[in-house]
């Protein structure tokens, strides 16, 4: 039997558990394939392009991704918003129909405006792979954590029934948080966003989740603490009232974590605000902070949504 | 009068078997632009055209107290012209024009321009809605009563799209018009509430990642400003509501017996907030489509007589101002064309309005807010021959290509609707007629 994740990736709601588990089983075995080779990459796209579509800065993502297509063998085009026509006021769709002509088989898109690659996709024939879109959703981010939790808690097999996850900080303009909510749900784990109400959705109460005011009490029993990044200039539009006391109440530092299980995972999407939504402790806490290793798994991850759309015969379910 | 040194046609007009509003079918002849007979099995006169009903509705010519023409300064988008025939094959016989143009319409020059364009073109009456403040900036009044004395004679005022968000000016502008009988017309939302809003704030907004456009940001602005108009005892109009918290905020005003009308678009009486689930901006408009118990308490308040008329909110926008992002892409819909489909299915059908409250909140109503004499008359004798004749029976099915406006950004694109526009008459005059514009007959008439 094979399994198909369709022609796009543009929010975790294109993935069932069954195709959620396959894509990390999937980025698994490419895992592995590359540990210990000498010349990081397989045949697998040889001749196929990938174009990176950035209007938004985001070194991170944009290098995993290409790094992901290059171990691939596939050929990266990088189209950033910083000289190209893209600055110079071309529309997003003549942008897409370029795309199309040059004849690229899939477009990687980050944009800061929600809902641009699902767009996209009604103007090119290739695939489409969300890389973050304004504050809706950003699917590689959440399958890289969920890759993450899996190895570290599941030896790296099967979804996340059970699991209990504690998302914490900006989720009204987290396209993580979306994301993450969304595609832990299809894995089976549960979900408890903790944020002040100010930076909760008007509408949060019909998501599949716990929502809590209080960090204090939503620590005890998590397996994971998700940290997201906050900015500064939240406050500035009366979010919360200084960055002070957000750290008070929604920072993780080494006495809340205490809190937490002997085997709970800090992580965090990054960039970090060290000081406000993290301490410094914390986030280079060997035994507990995964955090560098999210942006390992980032690669593999991607590798994998880019075979599973790109290679064209799905992936045989073991 | 000037329209009738146009009227090409002396002779008289007979529709036969006509049902006015709906009711007992009947003849009605039409001479010098005024309905002059109605009875059963009139006998046509010699030289007499005579055009079969067929058992249509006939209903008085709809008014549309919101538009948006775009001229001058936006003529790739609408001009005067395309959209007075877009008017017109909807069934229109008057549109207010709102004065977000470029050059902003806040002088008496600017509303002059746009009513000439109007009687040029001669298939709708074309009135000028003034810009409340200079260049809708919200900041000082614009000369409103050089807009009323101007040979438009603007008695309507907005500064649509944007808010008259100071309240002391919102004051003053309410006293001021009632020197000339003149009303605030109001895009109820307070700015601070939606700065970046995109879509109606609720479970849809939060799941989209879109920027919330909550209720409450309406409802705010038209609650102050009920009482700000009962304060100084001046007319208000409502544009587009689109909250059920706002159809209360507006009846209990009226109940007090304070001078507030509201209008309702048929897009807020029919389309909810979840078509926006695939960002297509067609869907986009300000205020922006609510939940489906903000239509049930809507269409309740056109029917009870809360929400006083229906206006489009036609608001004509070019293919790269709405083929984008979300994000970026204008708001707005055309609806010319599709409003009095919309109204039926979403009303009569329904059996909450009967054809006389069609023609009520379609064309008595809008035309008594806007001061209009001669629109919105009841089918009597000595009436302005200003009808139009709908065909109940019939079905359309949506065809952007199709539609006159040269724009294409309509939200029903493929929805087959009820109700067809067979005729329209302005001042005893065919401006359409088996659906179709009169060619030539009024709109290449000079004068
Ligand atoms: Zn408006």
């Amino acid at each position: 039997m094979s399994v198909s994740i369709g022609r796009h990736l543009l929010s975790s709601q294109d993935l069932n558990n069954e195709t959620a588990v396959a894509l990390l089983d999937t980025a698994a075995r490419l895992d592995a394939a590359m540990t210990g080779r000498e010349v990081k990459k397989l045949p697998t796209l040889r001749g196929r392009t990938v174009v990176n579509l950035f209007y938004e800065d985001s070194t991170r993502t944009r290098t995993s991704f290409e790094l992901a297509a290059k171990r691939l063998s596939a050929d990266v085009v990088n189209f950033s918003a910083k000289g190209s026509s893209v600055s110079k006021g071309e529309s997003l769709k003549d942008t897409a129909l370029t795309l199309q002509a040059m004849g690229s088989d899939a477009v990687v898109i980050r944009h800061h405006l929600s809902g641009a690659p699902r767009r996209l996709a009604t103007w090119i024939e290739g695939s489409v792979i969300n890389a973050g879109d304004g504050t809706h959703e950003h699917p590689t981010q959440a399958l890289l954590d969920a890759f993450t939790m899996r190895r570290r808690l599941r030896d790296g097999e099967g979804d996340l029934k059970g699991l209990r996850v504690v998302v914490v900080g900006d989720v009204l303009h987290s396209r993580v948080a979306r994301s993450n909510v969304r595609l832990l749900r299809t894995l089976g784990a549960e979900v408890v966003l903790v944020a002040p109400p100010t930076l909760l959705p008007v509408g949060v109460a019909e998501w599949p989740c716990e929502v809590s005011y209080d960090l204090d009490s939503a620590l005890p029993g998590a397996d994971v603490v998700m940290m997201l990044r906050v900015q500064r200039e939240r406050m500035t539009a009366s979010y919360f009232p200084s960055a002070r006391e957000y750290s008070r109440r929604y920072g993780l530092d080494a006495a809340r974590l205490a809190k937490c299980e002997e085997h709970t995972l800090v992580m965090h999407p990054g960039p970090m605000n060290r000081g406000m939504e993290i301490s410094a402790e914390v986030a280079d806490d060997p035994r507990r902070s995964v955090i560098t290793e999210q942006v390992t798994n980032g690669v593999s991850v991607r590798m994998a949504v880019l075979y599973m759309l790109l290679s064209g015969e799905g992936v045989a379910n073991e | 009068m000037s329209n009738q040194a146009r009227f090409n046609d002396q002779r008289g007009l007979l529709l036969r078997a006509v049902r006015p509003y709906g009711e007992a079918a009947v003849d009605v002849r039409i001479l010098d632009g005024t309905i002059a007979e109605i009875g059963a099995d009139l006998a046509p006169a010699d030289d007499e055209t005579v055009i079969d009903g067929g058992g249509a509705v006939l209903l008085p010519g709809l008014v549309d107290l919101h538009v948006h023409l775009r001229e001058p300064g936006r003529e790739d988008a609408e001009t005067v012209r395309t959209g007075s025939e877009a008017a017109a094959l909807g069934g229109f016989t008057a549109v207010f024009a709102m004065p977000n143009t470029d050059p902003t319409a806040d002088t008496a020059g600017v509303v002059e321009q746009v009513f000439r364009l109007g009687e040029q073109t001669g298939l709708v009456d074309v009135h000028p809605i003034g810009a409340v403040t200079v260049g809708r900036a919200g900041l000082q009044l614009a000369e409103l009563g050089a807009m009323a004395d101007s040979v438009a004679r603007v008695r309507v005022f907005s500064d649509d799209g944007a808010c008259v968000s100071d309240p002391a000016l919102m004051r003053r502008a309410l006293e001021y018009v009632k020197a000339f009988d003149g009303v605030i017309a109001q895009h109820a939302e307070e700015p601070r509430l939606t700065v970046g809003a995109q879509l109606n704030e609720g479970v849809v907004s939060a799941r989209l990642g879109l920027t919330g456009w909550p209720a409450a940001a309406e409802e705010a602005i038209i609650a102050r400003d009920t009482l700000l108009a009962a304060h100084v005892d001046s007319r208000l109009h409502v544009c587009h509501v689109s909250t059920a918290g706002s159809v209360d905020i507006i009846r209990a005003a009226k109940a007090k017996g304070w001078q507030v009308s509201a209008e309702v678009t048929p897009h807020h009486l029919l389309l909810t907030d979840d078509l926006a689930e695939d960002y297509d901006p067609v869907f986009k408009v300000n205020p922006p489509l609510r939940t489906a118990s903000d239509i049930a308490a809507l269409r309740a308040g056109l029917a009870d007589g809360t929400i006083d008329c229906v206006a489009t909110d036609h608001a004509p926008h070019s293919s790269e101002d709405k083929e984008s992002e979300w994000g970026s892409a204008s708001p707005g819909m055309l609806g010319l064309q599709t409003a009095l489909s919309v109204v039926i299915e979403t009303m009569v059908e329904t059996g909450a309005l009967d054809w006389r409250g069609v023609a009520d909140r379609m064309s008595a109503a809008p035309a008594r807010i806007g001061r209009l004499a001669d629109q919105g008359r009841p089918i009597a004798i000595g009436s302005p021959a200003n009808l139009v004749l709908v065909d109940d029976t019939a079905h359309w099915t949506v065809d952007r290509a199709a539609l006159a406006s040269k724009s294409r950004n309509t939200p029903y694109e493929g929805r087959t609707l009820p109700g067809r526009v067979v005729a329209t008459f302005l001042r005893g005059t065919a401006t359409v007629l088996d659906g179709k514009l009169v060619a030539g007959q009024v709109a290449g008439a000079s004068r």
